[in-house]
């Protein structure tokens, strides 16, 4: 009876942990098997690394990783009251002065990688290189090992209360931009309320994309961030960097904060390729220290934008920095980071509205198609990450973008919605305070509504992705 | 055999369960600060996520950045703390702990951790009270009485930089506080190691707070582990008061003492004579 008893217990326990690995195993499957037998060729190139972790910091201090991530490169509060403080940590030891002059702040951020990547119903044609011989659906599928872009930080303070940051990035080609680029004044008329930055930055998202845990093709941005309805030809993205200056202030402790960010009409990019136009971006949060279960954080963001709808032109050519005919966007909503001991929680839902010239591509000179309105969507995610240790954690999301009201009213009223799953892991086999490698898996799927051939099409686009993302 | 099985299971319950216990209860280090209890366990993964790689696994202040950092991180095996409100030489009170961290070091790279929740701090307080077996034997040290601190006048800050001079604080801080003085070069700290005093002119905090109160706390109960001594036993209570006064002086913060002072000085500067070896000072 009690030898019974015993293995009872082993195999109650046996059975909890074959059953723990066969649901994590099927979950997994089945998502990465969502889209097998794909061939799809896909757009997905990883060119650009979205994320920002910054060990030229850990190295200044001598801090951890663990210090400033909750798992790197997302910040955890000790981290964010760090990036308001405009990079110091507030104890007179923050300037350049007080380095050893052969410290350079600078990283290197890079993620070898295995992946493969598939979209269904793809239009190709029917006979490989015949144009005529019509267009079908297939699946298309590419997989191999690859490269990432390439992040070259350098950040730091030029002085006690003045900071920058420069990044130039490429995509795995080489091909470089500036992603972000700004000098920081803090604590202005020795108010931490009160501090100003100009130059490219990233908006002062809640949830922030720059930094977040995944980074397959299909994970490694969040869906409402970037979507627009078909046909708008509106470029803003809220996950995209912006140009402009940022007002911004936080109290001690950062748990409270807020942005006010003026930015050109541009979507971050530069020669003011579209016109004068002046976006703005209003963000405000607040986090309250819930006990054992760690600090909660709850704010409210909405970004009010134009873009022009047509050029002057010359011999009929449209001259860059034209633009005009401006007509108005909105994006409006709530974030959230929630923890629960190591479970962490991120809510995010939008509204979003392009106007109907934007939406319908209409130029503003002319008149806009019948019935054309404008185009009204909602969108949210639940991300979850599950912190085993500093150097483990388990993520996990589900995003969804619904359209609330065509810009066309002849379309179906679901073409263009959003289901995406993501889901990964993360694992730090080193952490100390000069350089980071995590090997990172991650599996992620979106289906959309609507393809080339039928707008009640749902298209499957997967990805697989396993890297090893080094940052020096 | 049935009723053996069950004794032995029984017995092998028991033996799990005590044996937890006994864990627990070794463990078991706890820290109340306001209402919060701190955790040592709990204590211990914060602990690893941020303070190891200065202060070490093992607490002694040995971690893999302690060869680079000037002064050296806290070595908590010893139980010295700098930053109390108890009496010199003995321990600190957990909202002591608790309130050194979250405030930081100034001119160190101990930087403020306000932003943990307070269930993280008071849980590794709990957890750094582990690493000395001083913990298990003494009690904290009662908190020294302040008292109220009475009204700014010229005469308290005129006090106040005689006590300076005659309690030769210029030795190791220099004349105008700059931490220049003559003895400033061979200070130690408990570990042999080299340590410089608190330069005033430089720094916008005090080592352990910005308030007046935190500033009369440190020269009432010193620095343990440092050359700055209590002067508790040297300087009457009151005259703790006229110290603070003087010393805000020194800072370059536009504070109620400066003011006063300058305005006193415009007319009254060739009464003094220098801080240092030959002058008394006034």
């Amino acid at each position: 009876m009690a030898k019974g008893s015993t293995r009872g217990a082993g195999s109650l326990r046996g059975s909890w942990l074959v059953s723990g690995v066969v649901t994590c195993a099927c979950l997994m499957a089945a998502l990465a098997l969502s889209g097998r037998g794909s061939k799809a060729y896909t757009a997905y190139s990883l060119a650009v690394h979205k994320t920002k972790a910054i060990p030229a910091f850990a190295r200044k201090y001598g801090l951890p990783c663990s210090a400033c991530h909750t798992a790197w490169p997302e910040l955890n509060a000790f981290g964010q009251a760090f990036r308001d403080r405009g990079y110091q940590l507030g104890n007179d030891r923050d300037s350049p002065i007080w380095q050893n002059p052969s410290y350079i702040p600078v990283t290197f951020r890079m993620t070898p990688n295995l992946h493969r990547e598939s979209a269904t119903k793809q239009a190709v044609d029917a006979v490989p290189g015949d144009g005529t011989s019509g267009l079908v659906s297939k699946t298309i599928t590419q997989s191999g090992f690859d490269l990432s872009g390439m992040d070259l930080w350098t950040a730091g303070t030029l002085y006690k209360n003045i900071s920058f940051v420069l990044l130039p990035s490429s995509d795995n080609t080489g091909a470089f931009h500036f992603e972000a680029a700004f000098v920081r004044f803090d604590n202005l008329f020795s108010n931490r309320w009160v501090n100003f930055k100009v130059g490219k930055f990233e908006l002062d998202n809640l949830i922030s994309e720059k930094r977040f845990l995944f980074l397959s093709g299909n994970g490694g941005a969040y869906q409402g961030y970037h979507f627009l309805p078909a046909g708008d030809v509106n470029d803003f993205g809220l996950g995209d960097n912006q140009i402009g200056a940022e007002l911004s202030g936080h109290s001690e402790n950062s748990y409270t904060r807020y942005g006010i960010a003026l930015l050109s009409s541009t979507d971050g990019e530069v020669n003011l390729p579209t016109n004068q136009g002046y976006d703005a971006f209003l963000t405000l949060s607040h986090a309250v220290d819930v006990g054992s279960l760690g600090v909660e954080r709850l704010g409210a963001y909405a970004y009010l934008g134009r873009r022009p709808t047509y050029f002057q032109t010359s011999v009929g050519t449209p001259i860059p920095g034209t633009g005009t005919g401006n007509k108005p966007f909105y994006r409006i909503g709530l974030a959230g980071d929630f923890f629960f001991g190591d479970f962490e929680l991120l809510p995010f839902v939008m509204h979003a509205s392009d106007d109907a010239y934007l939406a319908t591509g209409t130029a503003a000179n002319v008149a806009l198609p019948p019935g054309a309105r404008d185009a009204r969507w909602n969108s949210g995610f639940v991300e979850a990450h599950y912190y085993v240790n500093p150097q483990l954690v388990f993520t996990g999301r589900w995003e969804t973008v619904r359209m609330s009201q065509q810009a066309d009213p002849t379309l179906p009223s679901d073409l263009g919605n959003i289901d995406a799953y993501s889901g990964g892991i993360r694992w730090y086999p080193i952490m100390f305070s000069r350089a980071g490698l995590s090997w990172h898996t991650e599996v992620s799927a979106v289906r959309t509504r609507g393809s080339a051939f039928s707008a009640t099409d749902n298209v499957w686009t997967t990805s697989l992705f396993s890297g090893l993302d080094f940052d020096f | 055999m049935r009723l053996h099985t069950r004794l032995v299971a029984l017995v092998s319950g028991l033996g799990v369960l005590l044996g937890t216990a006994g864990v627990t209860v070794g463990s078991a280090q706890e820290t109340r600060i306001g209402g919060v209890t701190g955790h040592a366990a709990a204590g211990k993964k914060v602990y690893r996520r941020y303070c190891i790689l200065c202060h070490g696994p093992d607490g002694d202040g040995n971690g893999e950045n302690a060869q680079w950092i000037d002064p050296k991180p806290r070595d908590f095996t010893l139980g010295v703390f700098k930053c109390r409100s108890t009496p010199t030489g003995t321990l600190p009170t957990d909202e002591d702990l608790f309130n050194a961290m979250s405030r930081g070091f100034v001119t160190t790279n101990m930087p403020p951790w306000l932003p943990l929740s307070r269930q993280n701090r008071a849980d590794v307080v709990a957890y750094i009270k582990s690493f000395s077996p001083k913990w298990k034997t003494t009690k904290a040290g009662t908190p020294i009485t302040i008292p109220q601190e009475p009204a700014l006048t010229i005469e308290s800050i005129r006090h106040g930089r005689e006590l300076y001079q005659k309690m030769e604080c210029w030795k190791c801080h220099g004349a105008k506080g700059h931490g220049d003085g003559p003895s400033a070069a061979t200070l130690t700290d408990n570990r042999d190691l080299p340590i410089r005093p608190y330069d005033f002119s430089t720094g916008s905090r005090f080592m352990c707070g910005v308030t007046n109160r935190d500033l009369y706390k440190i020269f009432m109960t010193g620095l343990d582990g440092t050359p700055m001594p209590s002067f508790a036993d040297d300087i009457k209570p009151a005259e703790g008061w006229d110290l603070v006064h003087f010393l805000r002086t020194l800072q370059p913060l536009d504070t109620p003492e400066l003011a006063m002072w300058r305005a006193w000085l415009a007319t009254h500067a060739g009464e003094l004579k220098p801080i240092g070896p030959a002058g008394p000072g006034q």
